[in-house]
């Protein structure tokens, strides 16, 4: 009994002192990461992820997030977190407190490339068997991405235990993936190669075609070749699915471009050349409500893109209306001057917001909701594009009602196609010019919002957007809202189509070569507007 | 009606052209014979004033400050700001104009290629001094210009050597605007990568247009050609308002710096300011000199930037110490030489020495190049560079590179008896090929 007692105690001891060892282990490793510059952070972290102890899991977590400092007085390696004026410190093992110090009184333990690549398969290789679905997936796509061998007998045993299928294959591709790079027996890197092509991704075409290089015996290598051919033609009907993609959102965003200068030019018949510009301030005022907010109210910054909207289309159109009234109702009927009044116009309003918010870019930042991109299929789809997108179809739907199913629709219908009949039927026409003018004006200003997100906001944003704008409403025929439809989708898709085969450069070339044999042949643009009002 | 339409905009304009020249006087007018006047020519408008602005601003306080220490030769500096409009034939107007109406003693200015090429003749055929301050192609060499700037071998070389040892990139995209700069760097390059043995297949070549602005398709190609099993860096030459788009691209489609690193140089402090650099984290640019490096001369050059822009977010750049240097070495050059005529100083200018902001010093050499330490930078969250390399010494700046067959044999030195700025060593005669 007293003999079965002592050995309890004995293993007790024993249990106690490895846990202590490893502890004890990790610390002197821990403590070399902030020495010897990024060669000495990249030794300790090797030696941590050999170690293979989950402990070193909060360390390694710190020092990517850019938290692991070291103490300048004592050399002590510690997580250091903003608190007030200086710095929160913490052990970076146990989490105690060690205390606080002032900003100058630590060290950042500074990270490149190279280390954040091991850092990250470090990570995965020790997060594999995690409580938590999300963190274990995660821990996968790094070890399919880092191919480390080290990870291979955790892989095996996180593999043995997980009970989420789909967790479980992102596992078995990335053993396969460590598998084909380390090399190992003839019928285990068959079975890998078929897991790889089952993925039939980018990575997975990577892998195979190295191993269809340089495989270890023959049969390997034809294999390795079968599955490239068989992944490769996968990926081609996804590429052309996904250039068709691109096609849509560049014309998207072409027809957000145009859509505002269908109503001034292909509605009014003005020659507009400062519509540019109108994008432009929709885009500023894009960048001031988001600042505002900012300042004033943080927690609702991911909303400014929705909050901006309305306010653009009301500055720009504001705008459009001043314009209307001070310059442009002067010269109806007169093309030529309308068009060198719009351009001295346009190179006024351009100065002017160099003037005022500076010649720099400004930052319009993504919201959460519009930034990163999710996989359809083989697709890779961004948000932000999407619901470009998304806008554009809407803007043009509310466009399309409000010229046809309302009253001040049909007032601008009525004033373009006849005016002296308007006139006598007692529509104020001089106002509904005005506001009709703004309208598209307004229209741009959302055009604004919308490319705040893709592009620069500095004073030249508009210019180049005018030509392409031009292109899309003349092509699509001049005063035909679905001719801009179908005009900035077709020049986006042309545009896409081309670029792979041409390049950037010819393919807009290429494209403008094409509305300019078009127009030959048919003046009036796609859908052609028909009747006497066309004449007049 | 049309007539008199015609004629109102007419009447409008020369009385606008009028009112502009009426200031032009105005400004010559308030001149003393007492000042040293020196010549700003950087677009304050068009395209590029979003880069050259910042450059008239830095010259505006470095004349200021040297005006504090008071002035050179016992005379105060006068600015003179002219703005060629981003429009490459009214910056030779404009360089006429300051050497011929103003009689500045020395002009800082251009940022394109192009425009330097505009005002090339007009310098040579005038007997001006022009302080080029933007890392540019090379191939050239002038009597009248002093290149402050990278030449190729003192950023694209570097920084492709940096990939190469450090991240083991075997495969490259050179991904460039359409224009002279990017093309002749990307031939450098091209040379250079084949002579290290990198293959045809391995070597992809893109050019956009100006203000490229849809980058969807480009991003999916270098994602494509990124997936061929080997490691692959892009080495870009991307000018301008087309990088913002471009980087928003590579952050949206999750090109990571870890994955596909982006080398970029024509991107700096300023550029990243519109941008949200949190997905970029890593992405690298090769320059002379970064906001961060962590110097007492570099710290006050900051302060004093910020002062005197009344700005706290003010950034600065690599083309700002540029102009920092070619500022002080004109200075040390005038007071050797005792006078501001063109030839006594150029003269004195080869072998002068003045300090950078990184903690060394630049020396101007006979091919009217520098000495500059080149520094590759990792992008950081706050939109700053962190150097994760620096060269040990200083690279004295190679005007005709040695990695294209037409200019390997030639070299320049202005210094007497030679004053060659394209002397071929093979045949022994000036003027082989070039400027």
């Amino acid at each position: 009994m007293r003999r079965a007692f002592r050995w309890l105690l004995a293993a007790c001891v024993a249990i106690a002192t490895t846990s202590a060892a490893l502890a004890a282990d990790l610390r002197p490793l821990v403590q070399t990461m902030g020495s010897g510059g990024y060669a000495g952070t990249e030794k300790a972290l090797n030696q941590l992820s050999e170690a293979g102890d989950p402990a070193a899991v909060p360390v390694i977590e710190a020092l990517q997030a850019g938290d692991l400092y070291v103490r300048k007085a004592d050399g002590l390696v510690v997580i250091a977190r903003k608190a007030g004026a200086g710095f929160a410190l913490t052990d970076p093992l146990s989490g105690a407190v060690v205390g606080e110090a002032a900003a100058g009184a630590i060290d950042k333990i500074k990270i490149n490339n190279a280390l954040r690549r091991s850092i990250s398969a470090t990570l995965g290789a020790l997060t594999l068997m995690s409580p938590d679905p999300a963190t274990r997936r995660s821990a996968a796509e790094a070890v399919f991405k880092s191919r480390d061998a080290n990870a291979l007998d955790a892989l095996n045993t996180a593999i043995a235990k997980e009970k989420d299928e789909r967790i479980r294959r992102v596992m078995e591709q990335a053993r396969a993936a460590v598998i084909l790079t380390a090399g190992a027996s003839e019928v285990d890197t068959q079975a890998a190669i078929a897991t790889l092509t089952a993925r039939g991704d980018r990575d997975a075409l990577a892998l195979l075609s190295m191993i269809a290089a340089s495989g270890a015996t023959d049969a390997l290598k034809t294999a390795a070749a079968g599955a490239v051919a068989a992944v490769e033609q996968k990926l081609m009907f996804w590429g052309a699915l996904q250039n068709l993609w691109y096609g849509l959102s560049l014309g998207s965003v072409l027809l957000l471009a145009a859509i505002g200068l269908a109503v001034t030019f292909g509605v009014m018949g003005v020659i507009n050349m400062a519509h540019g510009e109108m994008v432009m301030i929709g885009a500023y005022t894009t960048f001031l409500v988001q600042q505002g907010l900012r300042t004033y109210a943080p927690g609702l910054t991911d909303l400014s893109i929705l909050l901006a909207l309305p306010a653009a289309f009301l500055v720009s159109g504001g705008v459009g209306v001043i314009i209307e009234r001070s310059v442009i109702r002067w010269l109806y009927g007169r093309p030529l001057e309308t068009l060198l009044a719009t351009w001295g116009l346009s190179l006024a309003l351009q100065q002017a917001v160099r003037s005022l918010f500076g010649p720099t870019n400004r930052e319009v930042s993504a919201p959460s909701w519009m930034s990163g991109a999710f996989e359809l299929g083989g697709l890779t789809i961004t948000y932000g594009r999407l619901w470009i997108v998304v806008f554009a179809f809407a803007v043009f739907a509310a466009l399309l009602v409000a010229l046809k199913r309302t009253w001040f629709g049909l007032s601008i219908r009525a004033v373009t196609q006849n005016r002296p009949m308007a006139n006598a039927m007692g529509i104020r026409t001089a106002r509904v010019d005005a506001l009709t003018f703004g309208l598209g004006s307004g229209i741009a200003g959302l055009a604004g919002v919308a490319l705040s997100q893709i592009d620069n906001v500095s004073p030249n944003l508009g210019q180049s957007y005018i030509i392409d704008s031009f292109m899309v409403v003349v092509f699509g025929g001049v005063g035909n809202l679905w001719g801009t439809l179908v005009g900035a989708l077709a020049l986006g898709s042309l545009n896409k189509f081309l670029e792979p085969y041409a390049g950037a450069v010819l393919g807009k070339i290429l494209v403008l070569i094409f509305i300019i044999l078009f127009i030959q042949r048919r003046p009036r643009g796609l859908f052609a507007l028909k009747g006497r009002a066309v004449e007049a | 009606m049309r007539h008199r339409m015609t004629g109102r905009v007419a009447t409008f304009g020369i009385s606008a052209l009028a009112g502009l020249a009426m200031g032009a006087i105005a400004g010559s007018a308030q001149a003393a014979d007492d000042t040293i006047k020196v010549g700003i020519l950087h677009s304050l408008s068009g395209t590029m004033a979003i880069s050259e602005t910042t450059l008239k601003d830095v010259m505006l306080m470095l004349i200021d400050e040297q005006n504090k220490k008071g002035g050179v030769l016992g005379k105060k500096l006068e600015a003179v700001v002219v703005d060629p409009a981003s429009n490459w034939p009214l910056f030779a107007e404009k360089a006429r104009e300051l050497l011929t109406k103003d009689k500045v003693a020395a002009v800082f200015g251009c940022w394109t290629s192009v425009s330097r090429k505009s005002v090339l003749p007009v310098f040579e055929e005038l007997n001006g001094l022009l302080f080029y301050p933007v890392q540019y192609e090379g191939e050239e060499s002038s009597r009248n210009v002093f290149y402050t700037g990278a030449a190729p071998n003192q950023q694209a070389i570097p920084a492709v050597d940096y990939l190469m040892s450090k991240e083991k990139v075997q495969r490259w995209v050179l991904a460039g605007t359409d224009y002279v700069y990017p093309r002749t760097t990307n031939k450098i390059l091209e040379a250079y990568l084949k002579g290290k043995g990198v293959k045809d297949e391995d070597i992809k070549i893109n050019y956009t247009p100006f203000g490229h602005s849809d980058w969807q398709s480009i991003v999916a190609d270098i994602k494509k050609f990124g997936s061929a099993g080997k490691k692959t860096a892009v080495v870009s030459t991307i000018n301008g308002d087309a990088n913002v788009p471009f980087y928003k691209e590579l952050g949206n489609q999750g090109v990571k710096a870890q994955d596909i690193p982006v080398v970029a140089f024509s991107v700096g402090e300023e550029e990243l300011a519109g941008i949200d650099t949190k997905p970029l984290l890593g992405h690298l640019a090769a320059w002379n000199y970064f906001q961060s490096v962590d110097t007492p001369i570099n710290a006050e050059f900051i302060k004093n930037w910020k002062t005197f822009t009344k700005n706290d977010k003010r950034v600065t750049n690599d083309p700002m110490e540029a102009h920092y240097i070619g500022f002080n070495m004109w200075v040390k050059a005038v007071e050797a030489a005792g006078t501001v005529a063109p030839d006594a100083v150029i003269d004195s200018m080869i072998g002068v020495s003045v300090p950078n902001l990184t903690g060394g010093y630049s020396a101007m050499l006979p091919n009217h190049h520098i000495t500059k330490p080149v520094l590759i930078g990792e992008v950081q969250e706050n939109g700053q560079f962190e150097t994760v390399s620096k060269t040990p010494g200083l690279v004295p700046g190679d005007e005709w590179s040695d990695f294209l067959p037409d200019s390997k044999d030639l070299i320049s030195d202005w210094r007497k008896p030679l004053s060659c700025g394209n002397f071929n060593v093979k045949t022994g005669k000036c003027g082989g090929k070039g400027s």
